[in-house]
């Protein structure tokens, strides 16, 4: 029993995929929803948040699961709070310092992070009690999974709420009404409410396909 | 040692308190000057994109440098007052009563023609937008705009920094034909104004878009005595 598991083990990479499907944090857990409906309305917030969910949330993990054996049960969930804390805030201070464009691109986003309850539900339900390696995995994995779901639904809102993508016109302006055309921008979809909807209808479209998933 | 004992926990937390803060204190101190140059080289790039000149990171000083022939700050009478115009802090200055305050002015030629820039500061629907707007040297026509913002939400009041809700700016007028201040409107839909005064709003921004139209208003007015003594 003394063989060591290889770092690409089939469980390891479960940690991996099992959050973009079956396990994904926004459409099966439910979390991470406030950040998922306020950075959607375009593609590109999308995308970068993705990226730095996935930055803090793999450093996050490591650094929990480096630390698991030493924390005192009854603050665990301050100490939590103070490593995202922390490193959200150093993401922060080296953007602003190094890539000043993408700093003011991600404004408040950064800061967001903190509050990003996938994070924090990752930290404790995983890191906590695992190895590094593999909470490195879940962490990068559940970020993905959220990531994922994050950029479908900024490429909907983005294309029907402003007939553009990644900030590219994609709808030809002959085709407005105002240009004569047939065509109107949906206002409603560049609003909170439409991500909502438009979350409501992939857990729709995952619980169809997998029956599994649908509680009693 | 029991790591659920009370004197373990105070350690613990105690440490990683004192640790953490050590870390971020010492990241901040040592990036801060290259944060300031950040943002002295991007207020910079912001006031030449008020007059249509795209400058980058790298360019953006020495195009200041070239372009903004002159640059002082006024009092609300429109007299000049001492001073450093790219210093004055806009965000203290609307706290003070509009008498008193240091207003900035920075002269730009472009073409052979002077421009004249102004700096705006107020509130959008999350926190402070700003910008700059550049006029004719009739005192009247707008040259062109720029705006931007701390954190207002992406695709609806952020839209204000873009070239779509910016470009219109260009041509509009801030005093109407008998000469009286009337600033430029944001208009919703359902509100009309002269053509001239006027520029649309965003959907879904209406917050930000007032917002904007208020800083217009309040900052070019304390401007009126000094617009008046260069017609």
């Amino acid at each position: 029993m003394s063989d060591r598991e290889p770092l690409f083990s089939k469980k390891n990479l479960n940690l991996l995929s099992d959050p973009m499907d079956n396990s994904n944090p926004i459409t099966v857990q439910v979390l991470g929803i406030c950040s998922a409906l306020a950075v959607t309305a375009q593609l590109k917030p999308s995308v970068v948040m993705s990226i730095s969910v996935m930055a803090v949330l793999g450093f996050a993990n490591v650094i929990i699961s480096l630390l698991r054996n030493g924390i005192p049960n009854r603050i665990r969930i301050i100490v939590q709070l103070v490593v995202i804390a922390a490193l959200v805030i150093l993401v922060d201070q080296v953007l602003k310092a190094f890539v000043y464009d993408v700093s003011r691109q991600l404004s408040v986003f950064v800061g967001l992070i903190i509050t990003n309850c996938i994070i924090m539900g990752r930290l404790e339900a995983f890191a906590l009690g695992n190895k590094p390696w593999p909470a490195f995995l879940d962490g990068v994995g559940n970020a993905a999974g959220y990531g994922v779901i994050l950029i479908i639904v900024g490429f909907f809102r983005e294309l029907l709420g402003a007939g553009t993508l990644y900030g590219y016109k994609i709808i030809p302006d002959s085709w407005y009404i105002v240009n004569g055309g047939f065509y109107e921008n949906n206002g409603l979809m560049v609003l909170s409410p439409m991500a909502l909807v438009a979350v409501g209808i992939i857990i729709w479209v995952q619980r169809s396909r997998n029956r599994q998933l649908i509680e009693d | 040692m029991d790591s659920n004992s009370n004197v373990y926990t105070f350690i613990y937390a105690s440490v990683m308190v004192i640790l953490v803060a050590a870390i971020l204190s010492i990241t901040a101190i040592n990036l801060k000057p290259l944060q300031d140059k950040n943002i002295e080289v991007e207020k910079k790039k912001n006031i030449l994109a008020s007059v249509s000149i795209p400058a980058t990171a790298e360019n953006a000083e020495k195009l200041y440098a070239e372009k903004i022939v002159n640059s002082y700050i006024v009092n609300s009478k429109g007299e000049k007052v001492d001073g450093d115009a790219f210093v004055v802090d806009l965000k203290k200055e609307r706290a003070k009563p509009v008498s008193e305050q240091n207003l900035p002015v920075f002269e730009c030629e472009v073409d052979g023609s002077v421009k004249y820039i102004l700096p705006l500061r107020g509130s959008g629907l999350w926190g402070p937008i700003w910008g700059y707007i550049s006029l004719e040297n009739d005192m009247n026509t707008v040259y062109g705009a720029n705006f931007d913002h701390e954190g207002e939400t992406p695709g609806l009041g952020a839209e204000i920094s873009t070239d779509m809700f910016e470009v219109p700016f260009k041509g509009k007028k801030l005093f109407d034909q008998a000469g009286k201040f009337v600033s430029i409107l944001v208009a919703k839909a359902n509100e009309s104004a002269p053509e001239q005064h006027k520029v649309d709003g965003i959907s879904g921004g209406t917050i930000t878009s007032k917002g904007l139209e208020k800083m217009l208003l309040d900052d070019l007015s304390a401007y009126e005595a000094f617009f008046n003594s260069k017609k």
